[in-house]
């Protein structure tokens, strides 16, 4: 393996901490927006408390992916930045937003629970964050990017305003919402009315999810065959098992298995992630851009292998204790 | 208006904007740190109750930081995709580090703020320290970036343009990193002292005198007072290597535009260019040339020796300098009277007008740090990579980018308002806590 193909890989795997993570922060606020009945001010609480300590560490995901993409793949970087200069833009609005309300919010005075502005702002934002960055990633997985001679060569709405394009993005969206869900589920496992609460969304969000994933294959078919033939050739394997790893998932969600269903749910993200990576492998951003002829310099790219390795170094021990000390506690405290 | 004129007015504005969070950012933990340490050392609540209150505030600025910051990493490729797919892969690394300081700077902020009842009192002190190193780092390496942009270095161009021996360690460690970032640093503490201590100032003026006011004043000061000593010491080597390494940014700052031997310093006045000469300044002649080379002969290069198209606007790098030295001398003597004073007196000064000094000095560290970036960056024009890219060659096609300027500014008035109010309201329920004496630490010794 080139380091080219290493660093892809280590930024893939990014795009899948910031979906896995990041993406349930999102679909944290979607149920914060949809917090319906007696309950409501608790569910508000209940995401608002799961998420605190959290979520700017899983947004440092997208940044370092975004330093990540243009150090390593300066002129891929420089082609999305162009075509998907909109998209991005009403994303980037989104998560301006989506940080400072929760944050205005979390310390300011209204107090979290009951409907507030903020807390509107929080939810819409959130809402449209996912959408959006969803669009985008239909923009590249469906091929539409054209970049002949590294140069971006098309207009500024291909790709990500097709019927394919608007499926996806509210399977990304409806995706983070079934991700946060689960995880809800297990933070509240002590608390049977939330638990009920959030198992009954969690199975909304599959449904949807579920749906708008056969949707998007089918369009695909017509609209975009080149991801199709992605999906069904090199990334088959791993597009076999998210489909057996579906229903799964929908069965420990419906037999109030929080943990099963958190490890499943999440690990359905990363295999439509990776089938999607490993289908386009060795393509960037097909059909134009690969990952070898987009890379920077090689003394670039093992400069980075090394920032990498010690930074690495010293953030898997870090998140392990902020994990450990905020998503584990509660359990060990009365376990 | 063109797409160059409206990215360059997008990015200076966010850039701006981003930068008040980012060096609290860096300032900030420092204090809650030395504050917090403080309280374990001596057993003493009432630096705790400080560090804690200064932690609230500061989960609202962080936060902040973070979406403008993000908002600037995305700005770098939306509003420059060109120059990002030239530079990107010479001078993208020390971005690559600074994502790992993020990185370290958000979990450990995590784990301070929300873990004040999950650790012990050792261990939540410990986690600060992290918070404060990679602040301070993340200045470090951006600011390596953009010193790779006014001295590029670490790679040879081809004769079609391309890119021949990259070397992204020799880029980072371009030539002007050596000023840049030190002068970076320090100013972060700078304004950081300085915006604490009139945010007490400004409390004591209005007859709050407790334990907090005198500490925070008392902390804020000697940050700001040993700070800015530094960043006169490095601003100077930061004008003398400029002098050699980017003699148009140099002469538009000083206002000179013939080419001459012992030349002045202006102090003040307008630069105007159809007269070629600054108006109503105040000059001390040889000066300049004595600064910039200990030799009061020196020959310093004129702007007019550049090509029209080649030269920075002398008025604003000029005025952005001189605003920049003139206030770090007005804030280097507050921190100087308030210190003669208190060693004087042996407690803090309390005048009035001292106060008032004080009040003004947080802000005015505010623009010298501003004025300063309007210096680099005003100054490096119309290169954006200096002698390689033009800003021009380097901007997107996009579309509405007027449009998208709009939003970004009403976000940002948006934020700014919402981030003071929300201070405010954090400082009034701290002393209602200390008046209804909720808290059992405010009414602690001293
Ligand atoms: C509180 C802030 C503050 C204060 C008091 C000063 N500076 Fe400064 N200065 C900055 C804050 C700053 C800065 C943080 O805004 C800059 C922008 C880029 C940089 O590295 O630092 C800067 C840039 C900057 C530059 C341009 C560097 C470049 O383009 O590479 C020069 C020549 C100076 N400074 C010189 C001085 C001198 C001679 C000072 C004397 C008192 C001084 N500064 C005080
Ligand atoms: C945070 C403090 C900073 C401030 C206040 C600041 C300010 C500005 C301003 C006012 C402009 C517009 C200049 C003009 O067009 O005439 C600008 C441009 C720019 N700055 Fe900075 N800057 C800062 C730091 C940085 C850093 C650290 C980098 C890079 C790594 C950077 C990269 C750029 C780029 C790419 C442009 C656009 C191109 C250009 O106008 O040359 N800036 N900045
Ligand atoms: C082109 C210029 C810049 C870019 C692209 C940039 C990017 C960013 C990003 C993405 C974040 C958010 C990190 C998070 O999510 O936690 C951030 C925060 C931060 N940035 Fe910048 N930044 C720039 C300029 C600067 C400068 C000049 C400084 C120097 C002092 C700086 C210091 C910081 C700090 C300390 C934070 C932490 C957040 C906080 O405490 O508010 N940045 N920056």
């Amino acid at each position: 393996m080139s380091s080219a193909e290493l660093i892809a890989g280590i930024l893939w795997l990014a795009l899948t901490a910031y979906a896995v993570l990041a993406g349930a922060d999102f679909g944290g606020g979607v149920w914060d927006l949809f917090a319906r009945g007696p309950r409501a001010a608790d569910q508000r609480k209940a995401v608002a408390e799961a998420m605190g300590p959290v979520w700017e560490a899983n947004h440092v995901w997208l940044i370092f992916m975004i330093t990540g993409l243009f150090t390593a793949f300066p002129t891929a970087f420089g082609v999305l930045s162009l075509a998907l200069f909109l998209p991005f833009t009403i994303a980037l609005i989104g998560i301006v937003f989506r940080g400072a309300s929760f944050a205005f919010r979390a310390h300011g005075r209204d107090a979290v629970g009951p409907l507030s502005p903020w807390g509107v702002i929080f939810g819409v934002a959130s809402v449209i964050t996912p959408f959006f960055l969803g669009t985008a990633v239909a923009a590249v997985a469906s091929g539409s990017i054209h970049a002949p001679n590294a140069q971006f060569a098309g207009s500024f709405l291909d790709g990500w305003t097709t019927p394919l394009a608007i499926v996806m993005g509210l399977f990304a969206l409806s995706m983070c919402a079934y991700l946060a869900a689960t995880y809800l589920m297990v933070e509240n496992e002590r608390e049977p009315a939330l638990l009920a609460d959030f198992r009954s969304r969690a199975i909304a969000a599959a449904l949807a999810s579920g749906v708008l994933a056969l949707l998007a294959f089918a369009i695909s078919a017509i609209e975009a065959p080149a991801l199709m033939q992605a999906l069904l050739g090199r990334g088959l394997p791993l597009f076999v098992l998210a489909l057996l790893n579906g229903p799964l998932a929908l069965w420990a969600v419906w037999r109030s298995r929080p943990r099963i269903a958190r490890i499943a749910v999440a690990g359905q993200v990363v295999l439509v992630l990776w089938a999607w990576a490993v289908g386009q492998w060795p393509y960037l951003v097909p059909p134009d851009l690969t990952i070898a002829a987009t890379a920077a310099p090689a003394a670039t790219l093992s400069a980075m292998l090394v920032v990498i390795t010690i930074g690495g170094l010293l953030l898997v021990p870090s998140l392990w204790l902020l994990f450990r000390v905020f998503k584990t506690g509660r359990t060990e405290a009365s376990g | 208006m063109d797409n160059t004129t409206l990215a360059r007015a997008t990015m200076g504005t966010s850039l701006g904007f981003h930068i008040v969070f980012a060096v609290l950012g860096v300032g900030m933990p420092l204090l809650m740190s030395v504050a917090e340490g403080l309280a374990l050392w001596r057993h003493d609540k009432s630096w705790l109750e400080l560090a804690r209150r200064w932690s609230r505030a500061f989960g609202v600025l962080f936060a902040v930081g973070a979406v403008s910051g993000t908002v600037l990493s995305f700005e770098l490729g939306l509003l420059w995709p060109r120059f990002m797919a030239f530079s990107g892969g010479i001078f993208g690394l020390p971005f690559s580090a600074e994502g790992f300081a993020f990185f370290l700077e958000a979990i450990f902020l995590g784990l301070y703020l929300y873990g004040w009842n999950r650790l012990s009192p050792l261990q939540h002190w410990l986690t600060s320290i992290p918070i404060a190193l990679s602040g301070a780092a993340s200045a470090v390496f951006v600011v390596m970036a953009n010193a790779w942009m006014n001295t590029p270095a670490g790679f040879t161009l081809g004769p079609g343009g391309q890119l021949a021996q990259v070397d992204p360690v020799a880029a980072a460690l371009n030539p002007s990193t050596a000023t840049e970032d030190p002068h970076m640093v320090v100013s972060a503490y700078v304004v950081t002292g300085f915006v604490v201590a009139a945010v007490y100032a400004a409390g004591m003026l209005r007859g709050r005198n407790d334990v907090f006011h005198r500490r925070g004043l008392a902390l804020g000061m000697t940050m700001a007072a040993i700070a800015i000593v530094l960043a006169g010491i490095t601003g100077d080597s930061s004008a003398r290597f400029i002098y050699g390494a980017q003699p148009a940014k140099f002469a538009a700052m000083e206002g000179i535009y013939q080419t001459e031997s012992g030349a002045p310093i202006h102090l003040g006045g307008i630069p105007d260019d159809t007269q070629q000469r600054v108006l109503f300044a105040i000059e001390i002649p040889k000066a300049l040339s004595f600064l910039a080379t200990f030799d009061p002969n020196a020959v310093v290069r004129g702007l007019n020796t550049f090509p029209a198209a080649d030269r920075p606007s002398p008025l604003l790098v000029h005025l952005s300098f001189d605003g920049m030295v003139g206030l770090g001398l007005f804030i280097g003597f507050m921190a100087a009277l308030f210190w003669l004073l208190a060693i004087r007196r042996r407690s803090l000064p309390t005048h009035r007008r001292l106060l008032l000094g004080l009040v003004l000095a947080g802000p005015a560290s505010v623009v010298a740090m501003e004025a300063g970036w309007f210096v680099t960056e005003f100054g490096r024009q119309p290169w954006i990579v200096y002698g390689i890219m033009r800003t021009s060659q380097a901007v997107t096609t996009a579309p509405a980018l007027g449009l998208t300027f709009a939003i970004f500014i009403v976000i940002y008035l948006g934020l700014a308002i919402t981030t003071a109010r929300l201070l405010l309201m954090l400082a009034a329920r701290n002393r209602e806590a200390g008046k209804a004496n909720v808290s059992p630490v405010t009414s602690s010794h001293e």
